[in-house]
């Protein structure tokens, strides 16, 4: 187990560094960034020169590069253009993204395995074929609409949240749009357990589990379930890197100042530093992810430990 | 069985949760809803692109705390645009060149500290001065000692401080300009003459942090990139005291949500209506919704350093392109009146005796597509057989505009190619492009006055070499008469040679006017006497509450 782990944790050094020096590359071609901040006037040469000298962007790309993953690994992402060191962004974007995230997740737990169990144990029923159907409907409408939709008719209409996140973002405000995030990996989850629990509820060992008399929920939760969570639990985790990331378009919606917010704004600012700074973290939340996934299976399928 | 039952207790857990976020947002934002003057209003806001410093501030949503919090020697009338004096006692000079600036008594920072002529010269030279990276150093490059301070790019600064401002004594400093510049004084409204207190200086972290100023608001908080909390300051000595407790900017990124939480009731005030609820919001806001002209003009530009471009004749062809685009119908169908078919190279904001002067471009911003197509004819046709008009499409709505500008240009002249948009992904490389002189057909350009006068509608656009001529256009004829008009030292005649000048961008057709824009605004049923400035951003003292 130890040697696997630190394999893992080996296995990830090249991933890092490769996703880091492109999306680095990518910023870059982009063009000068100091060419946007002046506004709809160009920039007075001598003030963009000397800009450019402090955010270090007169040197070559590689060194750049060098220069930032050096100051990376001493836990110094740069400055952002508004004079904000970018670790301060990030300390006020992330908690709040994670937040989001957490509820996301626990809908997808909660209600994503809830409904998957139900469906899965009464294949063919009514109940199956409703939540097949919703599910269906809740994947092939964008994530967009969905959130609009809810906010129009929950915030404007009928007035029962609030249609924008205040600057807090507590847990209780977060609960639509955690949904909403949710909303297309829940549906998948609930597709996921269905069909796993319904090929497993006919496997020998369910048989002999219900063969030597034990109660209806321990034969649910201790055999079937367990065995049937190995794709869901996979799927959940590369999730939380997704949830993270792609919470870009629910978070414009519902006005959140999270990740998505401040990775949008550096974009469209073209700010090097915050959308270097901001997708490194991400990445290493992927791959964070990704790491404690594997470690999973091994605690839900001893057969998988060694591998 | 089982089934059914845990659905319903998950139904039931989601609606519990949501009634109980209704319950718990109820109450907290409009605590201090009674009372007359007390009551405090919410705004939307994007967050600022720079360090708030006067000098380094240079679009809307800086601009709009900056004058909330600061007084100048000058303050443009929110109505009319014309520069009246606020912290100016008197600013006196014999020949356009050489001015002694009075400031008045009594006026203090909101730290108790006095404003006197130091607070302004100390803010002045820290805005000129290289090392301090301000963008918008320029405005100071017309006083003397500028290029010491803030030399050219490569060039060594020699000087921390402008060799041209002399403070006489406490009420009194002296400005020397390198030209004559009659309308200097009225140029001083402008967020970057603001005075600083000496905190700016002694603790430059701690002042960004929560800026001083000495205007009629003070900052309560700051959380940047989420919103700024600004209170009245109750003992502000100006007359423009705020009508309101204070302003809460809450940072949106979308205009849309604003605009959804202002028809939720949850903000009061959105000052810039998303051009999607265009068509509703009269609907939705009747007599709240504000269409009101401010002080910026579209224009399409042309890369002058492209020969293709500069041959003689071509004016014609520019000429012919103007002709070409239907104004009117696009500011109807695209913007639905929020902007105003352009016909002179200002703003109506100016006012006719500002220099505003309808009608100038006369025929030439006319559409007639038979004059269009002979124009072009006789102008040797389109360079290349095919117009690319670039502009940046990740912000505004400029696809859809010069979609419709070339839709125009090819039903006028009978030719489905004439004219394609050329868009570019970011606005940054846009701008890098058009730095570059990488243009290669015309291009999108906007302006947004920096102050109310003609001068700041011509000088830096078409001047030889001007900070913001990006088609690189010049002109013997447009430069002599501009210099003319700074020398005059009468308003009315500087202001009337500015409009000879005008003439001759007309003629060249150096760029083509599109439209005038207008400043927007909704706000809730809580707001009275809104009003929009000249600059398209909300008078916030003069917002009452009920």
């Amino acid at each position: 187990m130890g040697r696997y782990v630190i394999r893992r944790l080996l296995q990830m050094i090249p991933v890092f560094i490769g996703a880091t020096l492109l999306i680095f590359l990518m910023v870059n071609v982009m063009g000068d960034p100091i060419a946007g901040l002046c506004g709809d006037r160009q920039c007075d040469p001598a003030t963009a020169t000397q800009l450019k000298k402090e955010f270090g962007l007169d040197k070559p790309v590689w060194q750049q590069y060098l220069t930032y993953m050096g100051n990376v690994f001493t836990g110094d992402f740069g400055t952002a253009f508004n004079g904000q060191p970018v670790t301060e962004l990030m300390s006020t974007a992330f908690p709040v993204t994670i937040r989001l995230t957490v509820v996301a997740i626990v809908f997808e737990i909660v209600i994503g395995i809830t409904l998957g169990v139900v469906t899965g144990l009464r294949r063919g029923r009514p109940v199956d074929t409703g939540v097949l159907l919703l599910t269906l409907v809740v994947i092939s409408v964008p994530t967009f609409v969905t959130g609009l939709l809810l906010q129009l008719l929950l915030g404007v209409e009928w007035g029962w949240i609030k249609p924008s996140v205040s600057s807090d973002a507590e847990f209780g405000e977060l609960i639509v749009p955690g949904l909403v995030l949710a909303s297309v990996s829940l549906a998948y989850v609930t597709r996921l357990t269905r069909t796993s629990i319904a090929e497993n509820k006919r496997s020998d060992y369910v048989r002999t589990a219900i063969a030597k008399g034990l109660p209806r929920r321990r034969v649910v939760t201790r055999h079937l379930l367990r065995n049937s969570l190995i794709p869901v639990v996979t799927f959940i985790g590369t999730d939380i890197g997704a949830l993270m990331g792609g919470a870009i378009v629910t978070e414009r919606i519902f006005n959140i100042h999270g990740v998505g917010f401040q990775l949008y704004q550096g974009i469209l600012r073209q700010n090097t530093q915050t959308v270097v700074g901001f997708v490194t973290v991400l990445v290493l939340v992927f791959l964070v992810a990704n790491l404690l996934v594997d470690l999973l299976y091994a605690v839900l399928d001893p057969r998988i430990r060694y591998a | 069985m089982r089934g059914a039952t845990h659905a319903k207790w998950v139904a039931c857990a989601a609606a519990a949760a949501l009634t109980a976020t209704a319950c718990g947002s109820g109450g907290s934002d409009s605590g201090s809803g009674s009372g007359d003057g007390g009551a405090v209003l919410s705004s939307s806001w994007g967050d600022p692109q720079n360090p708030l410093e006067p000098a380094n501030t240079n679009e809307v949503q800086g601009g709009k705390v900056l004058d909330m919090i600061f007084r100048s020697l000058k303050r443009y009338n929110p109505e009319t645009g014309a520069a009246e004096d606020m912290l100016a006692e008197k600013i006196d000079t014999s020949d356009s060149q050489n001015f002694t600036i009075t400031v008045k008594d009594g006026w203090t920072f909101s730290n108790g500290e006095k404003v006197t002529a130091k607070s302004f010269v100390d803010a002045w030279n820290y805005g000129a001065s290289l090392k301090n990276n301000q963008k918008n150093a320029y405005f100071f490059e017309y006083i003397d000692g500028y290029a010491a301070t803030h030399p050219a790019e490569g060039g060594k600064q020699t000087a921390d401080t402008l060799s041209g401002l002399k403070v006489v004594n406490d009420k009194t400093f002296t400005v020397k300009l390198t030209q004559k510049f009659s309308t200097f004084p009225d140029t001083l409204g402008y967020p970057a003459f603001a005075p600083l207190p000496q905190s700016f200086f002694s603790d430059h972290a701690g002042w960004l942090k929560k800026p001083v100023g000495n205007g009629p608001y003070t900052i309560a908080s700051y959380t940047k990139g989420s919103q700024m909390e600004l209170k009245k300051w109750a003992d502000y000595p100006g007359e423009d005291k705020a009508q309101n407790g204070g302003v809460t900017l809450k940072v949106y990124t979308d205009n849309n949500t604003a605009y959804t939480d202002l028809m939720a009731g949850n903000l009061d005030l959105v000052d810039d209506v998303p051009a999607a609820q265009l068509k509703n919001v009269k609907a939705d806001l009747g007599d709240r919704y504000l269409n009101t002209p401010a002080g910026i003009i579209q224009t399409l530009a042309f890369p002058f350093y492209d020969k293709k471009w500069n041959t003689t004749g071509s004016e014609k062809v520019r000429t012919g392109l103007s002709r070409a685009i239907d104004r009117e119908q696009i500011t109807d169908t695209i913007f639905q009146k929020t902007r105003t078919p352009a016909t002179d190279w200002t703003s109506p904001v100016l006012g006719a005796e500002g220099g505003f002067k309808e009608g100038l471009c006369g025929d030439a911003c006319d559409y007639d597509p038979a004059a269009a197509k002979k124009l072009i004819k006789e102008g040797g046709g389109l360079p290349g057989g095919q117009v690319k008009i670039s502009y940046n499409a990740d912000t505004g709505s400029h696809k859809q505009w010069v979609d419709a500008v070339c839709n125009s240009i090819n039903n006028a002249l009978d030719n489905d190619k004439a004219c394609v948009g050329n868009p570019v992904g970011t606005f940054a490389d846009f701008r890098n492009q058009i730095t570059d002189r990488k243009m290669s057909g015309p291009f999108r350009a906007g302006w947004q006055m920096d102050y109310p006068l003609i001068q700041n509608f011509l000088q830096p656009l078409y001047y030889t070499n001007a900070s913001s001529n990006d088609g690189k256009w010049s002109n013997k004829d447009f430069d002599t008469l501009v210099n003319q008009a700074n020398a005059e030292t009468d308003t009315a005649k500087a202001v009337e040679t500015f409009q000879k000048a005008e003439e001759v961008v007309r003629d060249n057709m150096a760029a083509i006017p599109l439209w005038y824009q207008n400043g927007s605004a909704g706000y809730s049923e809580r707001l009275s006497n809104v009003k929009l400035n000249p600059f398209s951003v909300p008078v916030y003292n003069e917002i009452k509450v009920s």
